[in-house]
């Protein structure tokens, strides 16, 4: 089982001070174990167990404000010790860096606050097992469903993360997780589709009937797919898309792009991104939240940010070495962003539907068609076409393209927000945008 | 003899035991183990961003009955964590019972040395040549607002320890060498990328100044990009230029191709054995078997040596890509596709260089035919759902044609199409295949392994192009 706080502890520590000994200035050294098990399906037969058990050393060395970087899944102590020197050695002829160093000790995290990220209930295989077949039996239920798949996944994790400044801090989690990927066909042409579950606690994981019917409804729906006309309409992001808005935002006021000058939100801090009904909030300190963490991946502490308010741009993304090199503080968001969500619009859903008398609503976006700097945004895409307020036919083989500034600034929120993931948005309406289809 | 086990509780037989007393009942499976030592050095604004070394161990003990995958991995390569695996792996197929395969083709062929890339060239060079790099693209003038380069070297040693003592052995090295660069002129910036790489030191791909022209290709496409206009909107015809752009076919139908999806039959492509998928010119192979290329392998994650094989041949669909359990489970041999990301994945069938053969026409020909329609000659990435067969990829170097004429360069756009139809729609196949520059990585359940492309330039009939003007 997961290794406890005391095993971890005891190789950070063999790290620092090894690592101090061979000339080090400063040390950052995180340790890791993780236990996963995972059991899949396909068409109600078991398909694939299996069981990872893995240990992760992250050691980074400084001299003065030279800096290099070791990873290793080996624990032990004589490998530990060959690496350790190999860094150091790299360390010191690697050129030095104004921006290079731990972060300021006033940041650092002071307590710890038990967020309830760990579940420590086992979920036997056999258990496991007898979920899926409740999933694949309600997915397979409709004779158009030719193919389901489905996996449940129980993950332990614990860490310990330490400098040579006095930090050590360190907790466990725990993920359960479970999916379904429907297949449907008609007249020899298929669609998949799928549903899945994310929690930290076994008891919150969606019951398998929902998972299994809500993936194999949602594959039926995208059957007969037509190809639409190229045209500029409103598009509606469905859930599981709108929050793809967010990870791009997020990217674009990282630290990194906003330094680097390489975003298309550089200079805009206080201006208005979004219309000012908007706001966005990154709280890590939600309780059983998917992105939650007492610090960030440095040990600084992080607090809750407002990141947009009344669609002004507030806060960037910052960890120590941008900090530095923008004359900014840290703000505890070394490794990005926690639980990062919108708050909810005014609308209902179906208002949001109605609000026009015809728009594309779409439920996958398939390439990786955003660029940062630029802000164009290009990407395949498929859905419905709603008219009148109702789902009226599939679409697919098209795309979709803007550019973000714009995108931004015509967003509508729909008040459908829930937390499901760590990034969560409510359904949005992006008026307009080009559609090139036939 | 294994080298795994030298400091270690446990020795090379009684690991062979362990293997055999847990596969006794199964189809198929084996014990890999794997050493991974990689490095990634990063040149960024200006400064050394970041120097790193990763040092990896581990197993990953397989057992396959009918259709049922038991794994079980882990870093610690002791008797306790192997016996434990064992067991896990044994609970789980209690039920089952196979006949063990114990055939497996050998090889003395070896398509790339054993050298060990981040050793084979000093640290200090690494970075002198990056700095280089930083200064001669920045003396290109105040237009370069942005220049990033990095290293990233790997070797890799693996062992296949199988039921009847059989250990198989690959030592695999791998490099890559890549610039990005980002211009600015009044007001607007575009960022320009290219790479080079494969399984020789880096040496081989850097000499003679040959780094700059790694530079210059990413200085140039920025710079055309910085006059690049929106891109146009709806369906049209498409020239691709040769080389990296195939990693259309990749998308398209490679992945179609892969024996998992055909067996169980979520690939679009898994009733069209024999049939007509392409245009009559189309021929393409996936060839693992090309000297020193990125996505070449002596023998695959499951000690099969791989080959070249025919996917399309003449228009007409001749093989699926297959690992051991696919090509068992559908009653043929493997083509020594079966890859992992490393000992913490299972072995899937993958791609290795997917390649469209040359056919006889000039990409000159292909332009002046073309009234109204676009002319890609480079891409990022592409992505596909098997399912449905559509797929997409972006442009990073595009320009209009029309009238039989290049025009302007374009915005980068996604390109849509459907995998099953559009090689009917292949209308010229060129006679310049060129190989792509060795920078590949495909993305398959969460699992990357590097891969090659090829081809030679296509013109496409019909294909959707995702710009902003209509």
């Amino acid at each position: 089982m997961i290794r406890d706080q005391e095993f971890l502890k005891d190789i950070a520590s063999y790290c620092i001070e090894n690592s101090k000994k061979l000339g080090a200035t400063d040390v950052g050294v995180k340790v890791i174990h993780s236990v996963s098990e995972n059991v899949s399906f396909r068409n109600k037969k078991l398909d694939e167990s299996n069981r990872a058990d893995s240990f992760a050393v992250n050691l980074t060395t400084y001299i003065e404000k030279k800096k290099s970087s070791i990873n290793s899944s080996d624990l032990s102590k004589s490998n530990l010790e060959k690496l350790i020197e190999r860094c150091i050695d790299a360390t010191k002829i690697t050129p030095s860096d104004e921006n290079n160093s731990l972060p300021d000790k006033d940041l650092m995290s002071k307590e710890i606050r038990d967020l309830n990220l760990y579940d420590e209930t086992h979920y036997p295989n056999d258990k496991k097992i007898e979920f899926l077949k409740k999933v694949e039996e309600t997915a397979s239920k409709d004779e158009k469903i030719v193919n389901t798949e489905a996996g449940f996944t129980e993950n332990k994790n614990n860490f310990i993360l330490a400098n040579s400044n006095g930090f050590l801090g360190g907790y466990k989690t725990s993920n359960f997780s479970s999916s379904c990927v429907a297949v449907s066909r008609i007249n020899g042409a298929m669609e998949r589709d799928y549903e899945f579950g994310s929690t930290r606690f076994l008891e919150d994981m969606m019951e398998p009937e929902e998972i299994g019917k809500i993936a194999a409804d949602k594959a039926i729906k995208k059957l007969g797919p037509k190809k639409i006309k190229s045209e500029r309409i409103g598009v509606i992001f469905d859930k599981r898309i709108s929050k793809g808005i967010l990870s791009t935002l997020a990217s674009a006021i990282s630290g990194s792009a906003i330094a680097r000058g390489t975003s298309f939100l550089k200079d805009q801090i206080n201006s208005e991104v979004f219309p000012n009904s908007i706001n966005i909030i990154d709280d890590p300190k939600i309780e059983k939240g998917l992105g939650s963490q007492n610090f960030d991946s440095e040990g600084v502490e992080t607090n809750s940010l407002k990141l947009v308010e009344n669609g002004i741009l507030k806060n960037y993304l910052i960890d120590t070495y941008y900090g530095k090199k923008l004359n900014l503080k840290s703000n505890g968001r070394s490794g990005g962003t926690t639980n990062l969500y919108f708050e909810n619009g005014t609308l209902s859903f179906k208002d949001l539907l109605n609000s026009e008398k015809k728009f594309l609503y779409i439920t996958e976006t398939i390439g990786h068609g955003g660029n940062i700097i630029t802000g164009d945004y290009s990407v395949g895409a498929s859905g419905f076409m709603v008219e009148d307020g109702e789902l009226t036919y599939p679409v697919s083989e098209i795309t979709i393209a803007g550019n973000f500034k714009e995108m931004f600034k015509n967003i509508t929120l729909a008040n459908d927000l829930e937390m499901k993931y760590s990034t969560n948005a409510p359904t949005l309406l992006i008026n307009q945008m080009t559609v090139a289809g036939k | 003899m294994s080298n795994f086990f030298k400091e270690t509780d446990i020795d090379t037989s009684q690991a062979e035991a362990i293997v055999t007393e847990t596969l006794k009942n199964c189809d198929d499976g084996e014990l890999y183990l794997e050493n991974h030592k990689s490095e990634s050095i990063v040149l960024d604004d200006n400064k050394i961003k970041s120097s790193t070394y990763n040092s990896d161990q581990g197993y990953g003990f397989r057992a396959v009955t009918g259709e049922v995958v038991a794994y079980s991995h882990s870093n610690d390569i002791s008797k306790e964590s192997l016996r434990k695996s064992s067991d896990n792996i044994k609970d789980t197929l209690k039920s089952k019972k196979g006949t063990y395969n114990h055939e497996i083709p050998k090889t003395n062929s070896k398509y790339y040395e054993n050298i060990n890339p981040i050793e084979s060239k000093t640290f200090n060079s690494k970075i002198d040549l990056l700095k280089s790099v930083n200064n001669y693209l920045r003396s290109k003038g105040s237009i370069v607002n942005q220049v990033t380069a990095n290293f990233l070297g790997e070797h890799k040693s693996i062992e296949i320890i199988r039921s009847d003592n059989q250990i198989l052995k690959d030592d695999r090295p791998l490099v890559r060498f890549n610039v990005s660069v980002v211009l600015e002129k009044d007001g607007k910036k575009e960022t320009g990328v290219y790479g080079v790489g494969g399984r020789q030191s880096y040496d081989d791909y850097l000499k003679d100044g040959s780094w700059k022209d790694v530079c210059d290709e990413a200085f140039r496409i920025a710079n055309v990009n910085l006059d690049s206009k929106p891109a146009p909107a709806g369906e049209m015809k498409v020239v691709l230029g040769p080389g990296w752009p195939a990693i259309l076919i990749h998308e398209a139908i490679g992945h179609g191709l892969e024996g998992d999806f055909n067996r169980k039959k979520t690939s679009a492509f898994h009733s069209l054995m024999g049939q007509q998928v392409a245009s009559e010119g189309v021929t393409i192979v996936d060839d693992g078997t090309l000297h020193q290329r990125r996505g070449s392998l002596t023998i695959d994650d499951e000690g099969t040596p791989t080959e070249n094989t025919v996917l399309i041949e003449n228009g007409i669909l001749k093989n699926y890509m297959q690992d051991r359990l696919n090509a068992r489970l559908m009653g043929t041999k493997s083509t020594g596709s079966g890859r992992r990301e490393s000992y913490k994945h299972v072995v899937l069938p993958r791609m290795r260089n997917t390649m469209m053969l040359s056919g006889k026409y000039s990409q000159d020909e292909m332009i002046s035919s073309v009234d109204k329609g676009i002319f890609a000659v480079s891409f990022g990435g592409g992505q596909v759902d098997i399912t449905s067969g559509k797929f997409v990829f972006n442009c990073t170097e595009a320009y209009e044609i029309n009238n039989g004429k290049i025009g302007s360069p374009i915005k980068g756009a996604t390109l849509i199409g459907d995998g099953p139809s559009i090689l009917k729609e292949v209308s010229l196949v060129g006679n310049d295949m060129k190989l792509d520059p060795g920078i590949g990585t495909c993305g398959k359940a969460g699992q990357g392994v590097p891969v090659g492309v090829a081809q030679p330039s296509i013109l496409i009939n019909k294909m959707t192009v995702g710009g902003t003007k209509l």
